[in-house]
């Protein structure tokens, strides 16, 4: 018998970070595979996931947002909401950990030579998001592909995972960066104040209209209205976009009101899985299985696919 | 050739199995229903209607450990898998549409990635299938003809058994039905002409005798133009969320994995599961793309008659009718694909 695709390989942590706090913390967990042979195993493209395993608590699927590489080193952002990824977040350097993978499709960045490439993470969507930016960014890599811009929000700036990273992208002249917070749940409270300091709000009615000050890249609104301020061009464009299905949906329409067609979004689609390779049955939307032929879909496939999100 | 085999040579011919090192699974009487279980020293059942629970479960059992969890230093640390048996197994007595949805278990379960636990154990395997002769077979639910199967289907066996009275006409299918009769010696002899011919005939009145038809023709155009229809709203209202109809399904495969302690001994388990469940679907969020009833019934239909076929290139029903008779509010697969169908007329 080969080898069994269920096993976890033993994986040792090697770094932690708390990548943001208030109620549903994130960490980003970088673990190496302990078998020198398996490691090359976990080479991955951008988009594909890994079942991570708490021994003795459960197992569970994530984005991969490491580089892809052939030392066996997996890097996950784990949002804290249960069972398993709490007992993820209690884990520490040094301790031991399960992985399996990689599984699923991937953003076909091939394909995309020569094109503008924007990027648009909402939340916890940033994850997978960042698994591609972060490739197309690589020296090598970068000269390949037009304009690249990244545009990102979170609830409140303490929610704002891999702060340290945009703020050395936003020195980088070779893309733009744009970053919001939602303004209900800004720091001043949600009587009244439109604005967090240092984000100035804008006026959510018609938010295509902002004149956007000098030097400006933060603003107090939500994800979808900020793609309205900015406004990518989709000629000779892609969009990458993840996050809650809900801020999928507006960001997709306020992409179509900008003349972006459906076959230049790319999203990721989460349902709930167990075995990540086609057999537990549960992650189907209609007749198509999450994490066989996704997790990568285009916003034309996601049309086509049954109701049932 | 055809062979045969007199009903009283059987456990003659079990004992010799047994002595090869064959574990031999066979349908028995169990608190009043028929169930496939690993034989000791009685005699099978020869004539019974269809088991309960099909016989998927020798090799996709209910609840299966898959890894022993390891400790070092009283930290769990790695899992490493129980080791798997290599003695032969004989499935002995399978009824024909449940040997059909075999085929489809062995589709998904070597969908791009093979599944160790099953495959193992199905590679291991000799089926011997009875087909389905008079009075006990067909039951009233059953409705096989109608999805591409037979009364004396020989997909997925190794060899066919027909009862013709007092002995079985048997046929060989593969090397290891060969096997079987090598093992057999002159247990098996000869079957006569007019035995031959009494088998097709007693197979033949089966399937004269089934009553329940559904008409496969449209059946995928309605469905895939109804998924929207209040339809799906209207039959699942009664459905009470058991899960029997897809627990008891012979091509069912849902799975659901989990880490148990049980006395300081920490395992991962693998357990049935059902789409007819809440849980199944939900995701940490409490975001639940099939919330409620009509979601999870409709699921059920259009992967058997949709999705499966898609993806697996089968159909996902066999036509065993276990999902009819074990519901408990009476919810029938072929009025519900029927009344899709009227749906659209
Ligand atoms: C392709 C893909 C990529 C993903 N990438 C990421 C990522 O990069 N980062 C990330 O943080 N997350 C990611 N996720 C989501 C992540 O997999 C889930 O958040 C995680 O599996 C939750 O596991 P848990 O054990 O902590 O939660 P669970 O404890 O399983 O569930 C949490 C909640 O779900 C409900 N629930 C589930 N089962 C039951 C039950 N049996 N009984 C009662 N209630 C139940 C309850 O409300 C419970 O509180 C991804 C998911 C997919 C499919
Ligand atoms: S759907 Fe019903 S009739 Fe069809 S194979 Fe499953 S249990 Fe049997
Ligand atoms: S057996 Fe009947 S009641 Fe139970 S889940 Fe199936 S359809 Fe619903
Ligand atoms: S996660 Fe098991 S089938 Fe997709």
């Amino acid at each position: 018998m080969s080898e069994n695709i269920y096993k976890p390989h033993t994986a040792t942590i090697t770094d932690i970070q708390l990548e943001a706090g208030g109620a549903r913390p994130i960490r980003t967990i970088t673990m190496q595979v302990d078998d020198p042979e398996v490691r090359p195993t976990f080479f991955h493209k951008p988009g594909q996931f890994a079942l991570i395993s708490s021994f003795g608590t459960g197992e569970s699927v994530f984005a991969i947002a490491s580089l892809p590489n052939k030392d066996g080193i997996v890097q996950v952002s784990v949002m804290k909401v249960g069972n398993v990824t709490s007992k993820i977040h209690e884990l520490e350097i040094g301790d031991k950990v399960g992985v399996r993978g990689p599984y699923g499709n991937h953003f076909p960045l091939e394909e995309w030579e020569g094109k503008n490439i924007v990027f648009i993470g909402a939340g916890i969507g940033i994850s997978p998001v960042r698994s591609v930016y972060q490739v197309a960014l690589l020296p090598e890599e970068r000269k390949k592909f037009g304009n690249i811009t990244l545009i990102y929000g979170a609830r409140t700036p303490a929610d704002l995972a891999f702060k340290d990273e945009f703020k050395e992208l936003d020195t980088r002249d070779d893309m733009n960066l744009w970053l919001c917070i939602d303004w209900k749940f800004g720091p001043k409270g949600p009587t009244g104040e439109s604005s967090a300091e240092g984000w100035p709000a804008i006026n959510m009615a018609a938010p295509g209209e902002t004149v956007i000050p000098e030097g400006v890249n933060k603003f107090t609104c939500f994800v979808p209205q900020l793609v309205e301020v900015v406004k990518p061009d989709p000629e000779n464009s892609i969009v990458v976009t993840c996050g809650p299905p809900i801020a999928i949906k507006f960001i997709t329409q306020a992409l179509e009101k900008l003349g972006w067609k459906s076959d230049q979004i790319y999203t990721t689609l989460e349902n709930r899985m167990k075995c990540g390779i086609g057999k537990c049955g549960r992650c189907n939307i209609g007749d198509s299985y999450v994490c066989k032929h996704g997790p990568v879909y285009t916003h034309e496939q996601v049309k086509s696919l049954q109701n049932e999100f | 050739m055809a062979k045969m085999i007199k009903k009283d040579k059987v456990r003659e011919l079990l004992d010799k199995l047994a002595n090869e090192k064959f574990d031999i699974f066979a349908p028995i009487g169990e608190d009043g229903i028929t169930l496939y279980r690993k034989l000791g020293a009685e005699t099978p059942l020869l004539n019974f209607q269809n088991s309960s629970k099909p016989p998927k479960e020798i090799f996709f059992p209910q609840t299966e450990k898959m890894f022993d969890i390891t400790v070092e230093n009283h930290r769990l640390v790695g899992a490493t898998e129980p080791p798997m048996a290599s003695n032969p197994i004989l499935l002995f007595g399978a009824r024909p549409c449940d040997m059909r949805a075999m085929k489809v278990l062995d589709a998904l379960f070597t969908w791009d990635y093979t599944d160790p636990y099953y495959v193992n154990k199905r590679e291991r395997s000799t089926v011997i299938s009875f087909a389905c002769t008079l009075p006990d077979m067909p039951r009233e639910s059953c409705f096989c003809t109608s999805v591409g199967g037979a009364t004396d289907s020989r997909e997925g066996a190794d060899m066919l058994w027909t009862d013709i009275g007092s002995e079985f006409v048997v046929e060989s299918l593969t090397d290891k039905g060969g096997k079987i009769l090598e093992l057999g010696g002159n247990l098996f002899t000869e079957a006569t002409p007019d035995m031959q011919a009494k088998a097709k005939q007693v197979s033949q009145e089966a399937t004269e005798a089934i009553s329940r038809k559904l008409d496969t023709e449209g059946v995928k155009e309605a469905l895939e133009a109804t998924f929207d229809n209040a339809y799906w709203d209207e039959f699942s209202a009664r459905c009470l969320g058991c899960g029997i109809c897809t627990l008891l399904c012979p091509t069912c495969h849902c799975f659901d994995i989990n880490d148990l302690v049980v006395e300081g001994k920490a395992s991962r388990e693998r357990t049935w599961d059902s789409c007819q469940f809440t849980y199944y679907t939900i995701h940490a969020s409490n975001h639940n793309p099939r919330p409620v009833k009509k979601h999870r019934q409709r699921n059920r239909i259009y992967h058997k008659f949709l999705y499966s076929e898609k993806n697996l290139g089968l159909l996902g029903c066999v036509g065993c009718g276990r999902c009819i008779y074990g519901c408990p509010v009476n919810i029938d697969i072929i009025e519900v694909v029927e009344g899709a169908k009227e749906v659209l007329k």
